[in-house]
């Protein structure tokens, strides 16, 4: 699976995107989230904060709640502040 | 309908008499042109950055459109979003309706530029005399999305 990080987040994380091979009880983007902060601390630093970071599977907004099952991307990123 | 991300400078205006050439079905067309500001919370800006999300960004704008047209009768919807690196005074966003009347194509302006700001994956980092920082999301945007909730 692809994990990609945006904007400050991918300066926190020291990249902007990793291949990773998803553990069997990675089930959901909440555990998604819990397992690369044990790899990335300041990742995990990040979402201790309520609301600071969001989610997306395959391009589209996800919340913690939502499974993993067949998703090839999951993207991680603050609060969008474009136009 | 079209929706494009570009990372060159554009020119809105030019993209508005493009927009409006040979139109005869509809009586109204309006527009938001977003340009990039100079001072933000009293320190000047030197230059703006936009990332965005190749891939995600086409698909939230596309369906930003498709939700307008089921609110309103529009005839034509155009969103230009610019990213990568601009000038203060620098057009970053255009959106225009095309509509038989003003109400309709005024409202689904209001509301694609409303919803743009919330829900398409694009972030600002802006250059200041004393260093770059990341725009922070601001809550009279999310309130400004919310009035379209239903």
């Amino acid at each position: 699976m692809r994990i990609r990080y945006f904007a400050w987040l991918k300066q926190r994380v020291g990249r902007g995107e990793e291949e990773i091979e998803l553990p069997a009880e990675v089930r959901t983007v909440g555990d998604l989230k819990a397992w690369l902060g044990a790899r990335h601390p300041r990742f995990a630093e990040a979402c201790a904060a309520t609301g600071v970071v969001k989610a997306a599977v395959d391009h589209e907004f996800a919340e913690d709640d939502r499974p993993l099952a067949g998703a090839r991307e999951v993207a991680f990123f603050p609060p969008v502040t474009g136009g | 309908m079209t929706v494009r991300v570009v990372d060159g400078p554009f020119d809105p205006w030019a993209e508005l008499a493009a927009f409006c050439r040979g139109r005869t079905e509809a009586g109204a067309v309006a527009s938001f042109t977003g340009l990039v500001r100079g001072e933000h919370g009293g320190e000047r800006i030197l230059a703006m950055t936009l990332e965005h999300y190749p891939g995600m960004t086409e698909r939230q704008l596309a369906r930003l459109e498709t939700e307008a047209r089921a609110r309103w009768p529009l005839a034509d919807v155009l969103v230009v979003h610019r990213v990568g690196r601009m000038l203060p005074g620098e057009p970053i966003v255009l959106v225009a309706t095309a509509s038989a009347h003003r109400a309709a194509a005024l409202e689904a302006c209001a509301f694609l530029i409303d919803w743009l700001k919330t829900k398409a994956p694009f972030w600002k980092l802006e250059e200041t005399p004393s260093g770059e920082r990341w725009v922070q999301a601001r809550s009279e945007d999310e309130r400004a999305a919310a009035r379209w909730e239903r």
